[in-house]
């Protein structure tokens, strides 16, 4: 689980292009959106995609995003139970 | 009611965004010539630059300048010019979507490859809600854009208007156009190539004349193909009341290759007493370069000045003239400030 | 008063007509246009639907006589068919025997064919003639030659907003006397890009797309092309021109919210309605019909109806997207429903809102889902796309 978050964080930072953020600065229950990382819907729409292309999970409706993609520790417990590869 | 070329800005081949003399520029000397790109962090929050496509930083950037020099913080419009938007993104959408067969493409460089994503842009930073319109006619992108905020500041209906061309290089899309021999190679020179550029060319329009003003915008044309240029630039000059010989200065977007065909020759025979210039040989040839020309009229206009030689002359009326491989041709009238 | 600027004549190719008089049987026979993906492959093709115009690449080639090598991208094609149908429809025998230009809108231009040659143009000499065809300018150099014009020609391209902003430019050349006679427009043909870019925001519905409706999940993209001739009144009168309405009021306004999402009480909308009227010297209540944008997808139409109902507030005339008809025909879509309005004022008939089930909860307004003939002297029309951009045309009757 703890590989996964990291994994996860790392790969967030690469695919939406986060340049002034590393690994450490992300904790697990910092809110991805808002406030937190101030992730928006288009980055919601990219990280869909994170999930279908590295976790074989399809999420076809971007509302099941709000609650899987409120931080790390909720995308990875997701991810832990949901994922295909 | 009479229109003022207020405020410039320009990201180009060239440093700096503005004040141009010749002999302190580069030539462009390859087929392919990338825009010198300042640095954006200041100017950009983190959280937006991340996702921008160059045409956007390159266009927010140019308007940025020209907005600081004519002193407005928002613009009562926002038109732009572009032959192709922001062409790396849309390649790297489509490339993608061939390479992976459709599958797990996301939607940024979708987003960035809408033609008006750099007007819309800098209507998002700057909370401009007025006016924003984005042309994409090929060479003549930036002069429509030009046309239609003259228009509506000369009958009234803006005060001022933001006004820009912006284009990107694509390596894809470069290639091709190599392969069809329009753009020069590293190995060739084709009879009809051309060195290329990018970059983005702002200029903010305002109905009131002030002490950083650089020239009068007296009026711009645009036409898709000319039959004859004499009668081109008479019937657009005979509308202003203005004949040839009052043209100071002629500048012409000039390749020096075969696509100038017999055109700018022609107009350079019926301008037969203007001093002459060009400006390709320093912005490349893009479909929004003529904006390039623009910016340097209006600094001959404003220092009486020629760009190419730095020679000190009255300067009262410069005619750009802009086409290329015999279409899309532009013609824009500038006048020196009155006093 | 100022001179008004009128419509002489208007030509269409949509999912459900090759021509103004074919689409408007389908508006009032409720017969929609929208269906199976055949145009090309996609893995989406089990998934979608859309609005294919039912006329192949070929026929439009052959019907516009041109020669086998020439390079019209579908988008050009569809666009010349509109004009040339607008152009005889306004009874323009020669269109340079006055000052004529041409404004013209597309989203994705010629990338229909780019894409279809993406692979070829390194080896195949023959595929090259259209690399020159990706610009969006390209299919407005194309319709302009078909049609022999020689003078202004421009492209607008604000996503899904373009045409509706031809609109715009057309009347403010005309009214600065920059021309005589404008032809104005938009054309965008489907392609693998834009389904597959639509298909990345998740704003396509599997099914059949329900303007307004609480379920509402998203949109169908449609092809088409459409074009109105614009005039001066007292020319088109001294040419004796049947008049079909007026362009009275038109504005443009940024939402200044997203990148690609409208703001939740539909600034930007409510704007360029607001702006529209103001030069229509309307009041609302004076609107008998408003063709809205209504693209079934949740954000629009919520974003849409909240800035409907502030401008209009208990007096909402009739309203209806026809989008269900012709799916989204992007940057053709305000000009689509510039034909659609002017023929609502010219018949009296307001055209169903169709597939509307179950009324929004956030909105009190319903759309007309059933044929409704009365008197309609001006029609209000929305137009609205990416970065945020709104556009609003009123049409009255001469």
């Amino acid at each position: 689980m703890e590989d996964l978050k990291i994994e996860l964080k790392g790969k967030i930072i690469e695919v939406l292009n986060l340049e002034d953020i590393t690994v450490e600065d992300i904790q697990d229950n910092d809110p991805l959106f808002g406030d937190g990382l101030g992730l928006d819907s288009i980055d919601a729409l990219e990280l869909i995609v994170l999930m279908d292309k590295d976790y074989g999970i399809k999420l076809s409706d971007p509302k099941e995003g709000r609650s899987i993609f409120q931080s790390i520790e909720t995308m990875a417990t997701y991810i832990a139970a949901n994922r295909t590869k | 009611m009479k229109v003022y070329i207020n405020g410039l800005g320009s990201v180009s081949c060239q440093e700096g965004t503005r004040n141009f003399k010749s002999s302190d520029l580069t030539r462009v000397s390859q087929g392919i010539n990338q825009a010198q790109q300042p640095s954006y962090k200041e100017l950009i929050p983190a959280g937006m630059l991340r996702r921008m496509a160059k045409g956007v930083k390159m266009g927010i950037y140019a308007s940025h300048s020209a907005l600081e020099e004519a002193n407005i913080a928002v613009p009562d419009a926002v038109i732009t010019g572009t032959g192709l938007g922001c062409l790396i993104d849309s390649e790297k959408f489509l490339s993608t979507m061939l390479e992976n067969n459709e599958s797990y493409l996301t939607p940024t460089s979708f987003i960035q490859s809408t033609h008006n994503t750099v007007g819309g842009q800098i209507a998002l930073k700057l909370q401009c809600m007025g006016y924003n319109f984005t042309y994409v006619n090929q060479n003549t992108s930036f002069e429509s854009a030009l046309l239609d905020g003259l228009l509506q500041v000369q009958a009234g209906e803006l005060n001022n208007a933001l006004i820009g061309g912006v284009d990107e290089i694509g390596d894809i899309t470069m290639r091709f156009l190599q392969l069809t021999k329009k753009i020069n190679t590293v190995d060739e020179i084709f009879p009809k190539g051309v060195n290329y550029g990018e970059g983005a060319t702002f200029i903010v329009l305002d109905n009131k004349q002030t002490t950083q003003s650089y020239a009068e915008l007296v009026d711009t044309a645009i036409c898709n193909r000319v039959e004859s240029v004499e009668d081109f630039i008479q019937s657009f000059l005979s509308s202003q009341y203005i004949v040839p010989e009052q043209i100071d200065v002629l500048v012409l977007g000039s390749n020096q290759t075969a696509n100038d065909g017999a055109f700018y020759a022609q107009a350079q025979a019926i301008c037969s007493s203007s001093a002459l210039e060009t400006f390709k040989e320093f912005s490349g040839e893009y479909h929004t370069a003529s904006a390039f020309g623009l910016l340097n009229a209006c600094e001959m206009l404003k220092y009486q000045q020629l760009f190419s030689t730095g020679e000190s002359k009255p300067i009262e009326y410069i005619l750009v003239y802009n086409q290329f491989d015999g279409k899309d041709h532009s013609l824009t009238l500038l006048k020196k400030c009155g006093d | 008063m100022q001179e008004r600027i009128v419509i002489t004549g208007m030509g269409i190719i949509s999912a459900i007509g090759n021509t103004v008089e074919e689409n408007y049987n389908a508006l009032l026979s409720g017969q929609s246009g929208i269906g199976d993906l055949t145009l090309f492959d996609s893995i989406h093709q089990e998934s979608i639907k859309v609005g294919q115009v039912k006329k192949s690449t070929e026929e439009l080639i052959a019907e516009l006589g041109l020669s086998s090598d020439n390079n019209y991208t579908r988008t050009a094609l569809l666009g010349a068919h509109a004009a040339k149908e607008a152009i005889a429809n306004a009874g323009i025998q020669d269109i340079n025997d006055r000052k004529t230009g041409l404004i013209s809108s597309t989203s994705v231009g010629g990338m229909d064919y780019t894409e279809k040659f993406f692979y070829d143009f390194e080896t195949s000499q023959a595929s090259r003639k259209y690399i020159d065809t990706q610009g969006a300018g390209d299919s407005t150099e194309k319709i302009a030659d078909c049609l022999g014009l020689h003078g202004l020609v421009t492209t607008i391209s604000t996503a899904c907003s373009s045409a509706a902003n031809a609109i715009i430019l057309g009347a403010r050349l005309l009214k600065a006397g920059k021309l005589d006679r404008v032809i104005v427009g938009g054309t965008d043909a489907l392609s693998k890009f834009t389904v597959n870019g639509f298909n990345t925001l998740m704003i396509l519905t599997d099914g059949y797309n329900t303007p307004f409706d609480q379920n509402r999940k998203g949109l169908n993209l449609g092809e088409a092309a459409a074009y109105l001739v614009l005039e001066h009144e007292a020319i088109a009168i001294a040419d004796g021109r049947t008049i079909l309405g007026v362009v009275s009021g038109y504005a443009n306004a940024n939402d200044a919210y997203h990148q690609t999402a409208s703001s939740e009480n539909g600034e930007g909308a409510f704007l360029a309605m607001q702006k529209a009227l103001e030069m229509a010297k309307m009041s609302p209540n004076n609107v008998d019909y408003v063709n809205a944008h209504g693209t079934a997808t949740p954000n629009n139409d919520l974003s849409e109806g909240r800035a409907m109902q502030r401008i209009f507030t208990d007096h909402m005339p009739a309203f209806s997207s026809t989008k269900p008809f012709t799916g989204h025909t992007l940057a053709a879509a305000g000009a689509i429903e510039a034909v659609y309005s002017l023929l609502a004022m010219q018949y009296g008939v307001v055209f169903p809102n169709k597939n509307f089930v179950t009324p929004m909860e956030e909105l009190a307004i319903r759309p007309q889902t059933s044929l409704l003939h009365k008197e309609i002297n001006s029609v209000l029309s929305n137009s609205f796309g990416f970065g945020g951009n709104c556009s609003t045309v009123i049409f009255s009757k001469f």
